[in-house]
């Protein structure tokens, strides 16, 4: 980068062949002002580029991640940003990250309240669309799994309870779910719930087995009637993973409350699905398992 | 080769040296062009006069970029699986590619390769090494062709006095080049993708816009006001990456020093003017000179030539035919 450098002093010498012409003061300052031009270009732009390490210190937005997801710094890293996980998911759950996510700009995430994931692919077809392997089946040897995070049984899809092959091809949680506001929670609170879950506005879709099992519909086309709110247990798409326990409230009547159990995957179906606003129960996002 | 390692060097930042030597034949041409004064400048005439103003290789380039980027988006919204992903990543019915410097920093990053990845890698570097290196950038990328819109607004205002076009040091292209591959490297993220226009347009075209559109936006202004074509000419390290693909390449511009009357009409419209020193007059080394691994292969030089001087070009196949 450096120009090279003339010396001024012998100008009555005959230059030796091949030699460069010395510069004259006018083109000298120019190449100083173009120096210091490119200098102040690459700190701009290296320095905007790393300013995009500031939103993923602060974890200024902690996103849910795509089933199958390295953790983060690996997923952020090995994350070639291109979408295909975005374009295989039938339920379109995954979208990708903008520019205010710094280096997590074109990352998938799920908004699990908007439209969780609920593995209506069968196959976790993210995965399988990653080229990267940000998203895999199975993790690398070299990459370390924090304790609770693997699963301690493969998950077994209700959907596919009555398969030859029941079990979800995930072998580590993305989170886990949490009831987060129990006074709020239906079940809880001795409620019922009738009539569409998340109201008439709401986007979100889910599978549903007794109307198609390949074709997600409109959670709004599928209201519900309950006596007791208990969404959150049969619409789960992993067996075992949340139950109903049943207690007595302080006013002596029989209640309920939902119990996430070690099956709970993370997809965040309750969270969806969930019809208090806002929602009772949340997915802790890459939380691991810990026995209450 | 020795001619190779001066073209890469030119490519890396520094700038064209005379050259020492020449051919007999170039001698002899050089010669022709100085004694003749007066049929050269007839000849030159003649041409001027022939010449048909043909926008042939820029639409052909256009339409290209735009049925590559286009069959993304269509692939998606009408869910025909033909080409899925974005540019930095994607399957062509089935087949991995994925795009070399995007791959460089997910390798450089995270320090582990899985066979698809390494195979989509592999697929994209054969491809370009065929096609022409940097030919990724003017038939591809589509923030070369917004850029080039952009570009024309820009000459406009140089045109009127308005602006001038501000140089950077050629060489920032390979320090940044450097830079992020170690920033890469050290810091586990890929950096370089936060910024990079190529990205956010690919995806923003597939995904919907971006808030991330304002940033290529701004650039696009300082390229307007400040300094032409400054991403592609003075940062853009995916033009490296593709550039160093390109010196084995076969696919490139030819310049045909009996057919050129040094007027320098292409080098007023080409990306990377460097590439082009052979045209000035005495000093093409050869009277047949192919045209550096910096070229895009726009084909800008060889819609303007008025006398068919610059010309595509194939390794073996153009002695054939």
């Amino acid at each position: 980068m450096s120009d090279q450098a003339d010396n001024g002093d012998d100008d009555d010498l005959k230059p030796p062949p091949g030699a460069q012409r010395p510069k004259a003061p006018v083109r000298k300052a120019a190449n100083r002002r173009k120096f210091i031009r490119t200098a102040a270009l690459t700190c701009g732009v290296v320095g905007l580029s790393l300013a995009g390490w500031m939103p993923v210190a602060q974890a200024h937005k902690k996103r849910l991640r795509p089933p199958g997801a390295l953790e983060e710094h690996d997923f952020l890293s090995s994350c070639i940003k291109c979408g295909q996980c975005v374009q295989v998911c039938p339920v379109a759950a995954i979208k990708l990250a903008d520019i205010d996510e710094g280096f997590g700009i074109g990352v998938p995430y799920i908004d699990a309240r908007e439209q969780a994931c609920d593995f209506s692919c069968d196959a976790v077809q993210c995965i399988l669309a990653c080229p990267t392997g940000a998203l895999t089946y199975k993790k690398p040897g070299f990459l370390k799994l924090r304790d609770g995070m693997k699963m301690a049984k493969d998950p077994v899809l209700k959907a596919k309870a009555k398969d030859a092959e029941p079990t979800l091809n995930l072998k580590e949680r993305i989170g886990v779910a949490r009831l987060a506001r129990p006074d709020a929670c239906l079940a809880v609170r001795g409620e019922g719930f009738k009539g569409q879950a998340r109201g008439a506005a709401f986007k979100g879709r889910m599978r549903y087995m007794d109307v198609d099992r390949w074709k997600p519909v409109p959670v709004k086309d599928h209201p519900y009637e309950r006596d007791v709110c208990d969404l959150c247990v049969t619409e789960c798409p992993i067996q075992d993973a949340i139950r109903l326990e049943a207690f007595t409230g302080p006013d002596g009547l029989k209640k309920y409350r939902p119990v996430v159990l070690e099956q709970c995957v993370g997809c965040g179906v309750c969270e969806m699905i969930c019809p208090v606003e806002p929602t009772a129960i949340v997915v802790d996002i890459r939380k691991e398992w810990k026995e209450a | 080769m020795a001619t190779m390692i001066e073209r890469i060097k030119v490519m890396l930042g520094s700038e064209p040296q005379k050259p020492t030597e020449f051919s007999p034949e170039a001698k002899e041409w050089h010669a022709m062009k100085r004694m003749n004064k007066a049929d050269f400048e007839a000849l030159k005439e003649h041409a001027r006069q022939h010449n048909l103003v043909t926008h042939k290789w820029r639409n052909r380039r256009w339409a290209v970029l735009l049925v590559a980027n286009l069959l993304f988006t269509f692939s998606f919204w009408l869910d025909i699986q033909m080409l899925e992903g974005a540019l930095t990543a994607s399957r062509f019915v089935g087949f991995h590619l994925i795009d070399l410097n995007s791959a460089l920093q997910v390798m450089l990053a995270h320090k582990h390769i899985i066979v698809n990845l390494f195979i989509g890698t592999a697929t994209v570097f054969f491809l370009w090494v065929l096609l022409g290196g940097r030919s990724f950038c003017s038939w591809v990328c589509p923030y070369h062709l917004v850029a080039e819109w952009f570009e024309w607004l820009h000459l406009k205002l140089v045109d009127k006095k308005l602006v001038s076009d501000r140089q950077f040091h050629r060489g920032a292209r390979t320090v940044f080049w450097v830079l992020f591959s170690v920033l890469a490297l050290v810091s586990g993220y890929t950096i370089f993708e936060t910024l990079s226009p190529t990205g956010i347009l690919s995806r923003a075209l597939i995904y919907g816009p971006s808030l991330a559109l304002g940033w290529v936006l701004l650039l696009l202004l300082f390229e307007v006001f400040y300094s032409r074509r400054a991403w592609c000419r003075y940062v853009c390290p995916i033009g490296l990456t593709y550039g160093m693909v390109g010196t084995l390449s076969p696919v490139r511009i030819m310049y045909r020093l009996e057919h050129c009357f040094h007027e320098g009409d292409c080098k007023k419209v080409c990306l990377v003017p460097h590439v082009l020193d052979m045209v000035v007059k005495g000093r093409a080394e050869h009277t047949h000179v192919p045209v550096g691994p910096d070229c895009t292969r726009c084909g800008l030089c060889v819609d303007v030539c008025p006398s068919g001087a610059l010309q595509f070009d194939v390794k073996g196949l153009s002695k054939m035919l």
